[in-house]
C-alpha cells in the first residue's frame, strides 16, 4: 500500500466524507519528503463541479517513524489541531481522521490553506512585504493561544521540560561517540544556569518558518504538530529565534522577520505570561544544541545505512552551524 | 609523488559537470539531490584546501590547553570533552573559549562559509 494509484483509490472511496456528493479525486500530488510522514495535496470533486482543496497527512503503516520517537502520531496531531481550531488559533480544518479499514495507514485529511510555507520566499518575496512586520506579533498571539489550551482536555502527551531535553539529547549524542567539545560546553553551561520553572503548557515543539503558513496579511496557519508535548512555554518562543531559523537574516531575531519585543508583546497581549527577553537566551542555546544533535541524528541515519542518501550525509556538516550559534549566544549572555 | 590532475582539480571538474551539465537536465527530486551533491563536493574542495592548516593549528592549541602530547586531533578532542564534562575546564577559561571559537570558525569556513553565524562570530573578534 502506498503508491499514488492506491492512495487515489482509497481517497475516492472516502470522497463523500470530504465533500457532499464528492465522487472523484483530482490533482493528487506528494508535497513533501518527510522522513516519517507524507503530505499529499488533492482535490475532492463532485459531479456538479464543486471542489474541495484538501491535504492528506499519513504515516504509511508498517513504517517506523525514523524521524524521531518524539513524533506523537497522526491521530493525536489531528486532535490537537481540532483543539487549536476551537480556541481560535489559525490552523487548517480537520476534515476526516482515517480508520484502519480506510487503507491509508495512520492518516487524516484537512483543509488546504492557501499561502506560503517556504522561508526564503516569506522573508524575501515582495508579496510578503506587508506581512513581515506583522508576523512576530501574530506569532506571539498564536503561541499564547497554544499555551493557553487546557491540558486536561488534550490527548495524552509526553512531559518534557528543558532539563529533560538536555538529558534526552545528551543520551543520543553520547550514543554516537562523536566528540563535540562545544556541545559538552553548552550542556555544562545550560545545567549551571537553569532558569526558574514556569508552569507546564502545551508546547507546539516545532514552531518556526517552514511550519507556518503565511499569506500577504501574515500568519494563516500553524502546521506540523507532530513534536507537540507538555513543557515550558519559553521553548516555543525561543525555538523560532535560533539563528538557523532566521534563514540568513540574523538581524531579525524572530524567524528572520521580526524582533523579540514584538513576539513577547504579542504573546502577553493575548494573555500569555510576561517573559523577560533575557529568559530567551537559555532556551535559544538549548535550541541550537538540539538542532546540532538533530543534524547528528540525520547523519547517523546515513552512517548506519538506514538512509544512504547524499542529503543525510551532507546534513552532518551542519553541526558546525549549531556550534557557532552556541558560541555566539555564549558570548552575549 | 605529484599526480595531475590534483584531487582538488578532479573534485572541481566533477562539481562543474554537476552544476553546468547534469543538474540542468534533471528535475524534481533528482535536481534537488543534485544540488546537495554539488554542495557536498564544494565542502570536499574547501576541506582539501583549508584543513591541513586549520587542523595543525587546532592540534597545537589543544596540546597547550590540555598539556598533552597526544598526536591525533580526535584523541585530543575526546580528552577535551572529558575535561569539560568533569568541569575542570569551562566557559570561564579564556584559552578554552579562544580555542573553541577559532576551531569552530575554521570548520564553518569549510562546511558553510556563507552561514550568517560565521559573520557574527568573526565580527565580534
Amino acid at each position: 500500500m502506498g503508491n499514488t494509484q492506491e492512495i487515489e483509490a482509497a481517497l475516492r472511496r472516502l470522497c463523500p466524507f470530504f465533500l457532499s456528493g464528492g465522487q472523484t479525486i483530482e490533482n493528487l500530488k506528494r508535497l513533501s519528503g518527510g522522513a516519517s510522514q507524507e503530505t499529499w495535496a488533492f482535490d475532492a470533486v463532485s459531479p456538479s463541479g464543486q471542489r474541495e482543496e484538501l491535504i492528506l497527512r499519513r504515516a504509511p503503516s508498517g513504517q517506523d517513524g525514523s524521524r524521531s520517537s518524539a513524533a506523537i502520531g497522526l491521530a493525536k496531531e489531528a486532535a490537537l489541531i481540532e483543539a487549536a481550531a476551537r480556541a481560535g488559533i489559525p490552523v487548517p480544518k480537520v476534515t476526516y481522521v482515517c480508520r484502519e479499514t480506510d487503507e491509508l495507514g495512520e492518516a487524516f485529511i484537512m483543509g488546504r490553506l492557501s499561502g506560503e510555507t517556504i522561508a526564503p520566499k516569506i522573508l524575501r518575496d515582495p508579496k510578503f512585504a506587508g506581512a513581515r512586520p506583522l508576523l512576530a506579533r501574530q506569532c506571539g498571539k498564536a503561541l499564547a493561544g497554544v499555551h493557553a489550551l487546557k491540558t486536561e482536555q488534550l490527548p495524552d502527551l509526553a512531559l518534557s521540560d528543558g532539563l529533560d531535553q538536555i538529558d534526552q539529547y545528551e543520551d543520543i549524542y553520547r550514543s554516537f561517540d562523536l566528540p563535540k567539545p562545544v556541545f559538552e560546553l553548552a550542556m555544562a553551561w545550560l545545567r549551571a544556569h537553569t532558569p526558574k520553572r514556569r508552569s507546564n503548557v502545551l508546547v507546539h515543539g516545532d514552531f518556526r518558518l517552514g511550519n507556518l503558513m503565511v499569506d500577504g496579511g501574515g500568519l494563516v496557519g500553524v502546521l506540523d504538530w507532530e513534536l507537540a508535548h507538555f513543557g515550558d512555554p519559553r521553548e516555543d518562543l525561543a525555538w523560532i529565534c535560533i539563528n538557523s531559523w532566521r534563514f540568513g537574516n540574523p538581524g531579525n531575531r524572530v524567524g528572520g522577520f521580526g524582533g523579540l519585543d514584538d513576539l513577547l508583546a504579542g504573546y502577553s497581549e493575548a494573555g500569555g505570561v510576561v517573559i523577560d527577553p533575557a529568559e530567551i537566551d537559555w532556551w535559544e542555546m538549548l535550541g541550537s544544541l538540539k538542532w546540532g544533535i538533530m543534524c547528528l541524528i540525520m547523519y547517523e541515519a546515513f552512517r548506519s545505512g538506514a538512509d544512504p542518501s547524499v542529503e543525510r550525509a551532507t546534513i552532518g556538516r551542519r553541526v558546525s552551524e549549531a556550534e557557532i550559534d552556541i558560541l555566539n549566544v555564549l558570548e552575549r549572555v | 609523488m605529484s599526480t595531475n590532475p590534483t584531487t582538488v582539480e578532479l573534485v572541481r571538474a566533477v562539481r562543474a559537470f554537476m552544476g553546468e551539465t547534469a543538474r540542468p537536465a534533471l528535475e524534481g527530486h533528482a535536481a534537488f539531490y543534485a544540488r546537495i551533491a554539488e554542495n557536498a563536493l564544494a565542502i570536499v574542495e574547501r576541506e582539501l584546501c583549508l584543513s591541513a592548516q586549520s587542523d595543525a593549528a587546532a592540534k597545537d592549541r589543544l596540546r597547550v590547553l590540555l598539556d598533552s602530547s597526544l598526536e591525533e586531533r580526535r584523541d585530543l578532542e575526546t580528552l577535551l570533552c572529558d575535561r569539560i564534562r568533569k568541569g575542570s575546564l569551562d566557559w570561564q577559561s579564556t584559552a578554552l573559549m579562544a580555542h573553541l571559537k577559532a576551531s569552530t570558525i575554521d570548520q564553518v569556513k569549510i562546511d558553510q562559509p556563507k552561514y550568517s553565524g560565521l559573520a557574527i562570530a568573526t565580527e565580534s573578534d
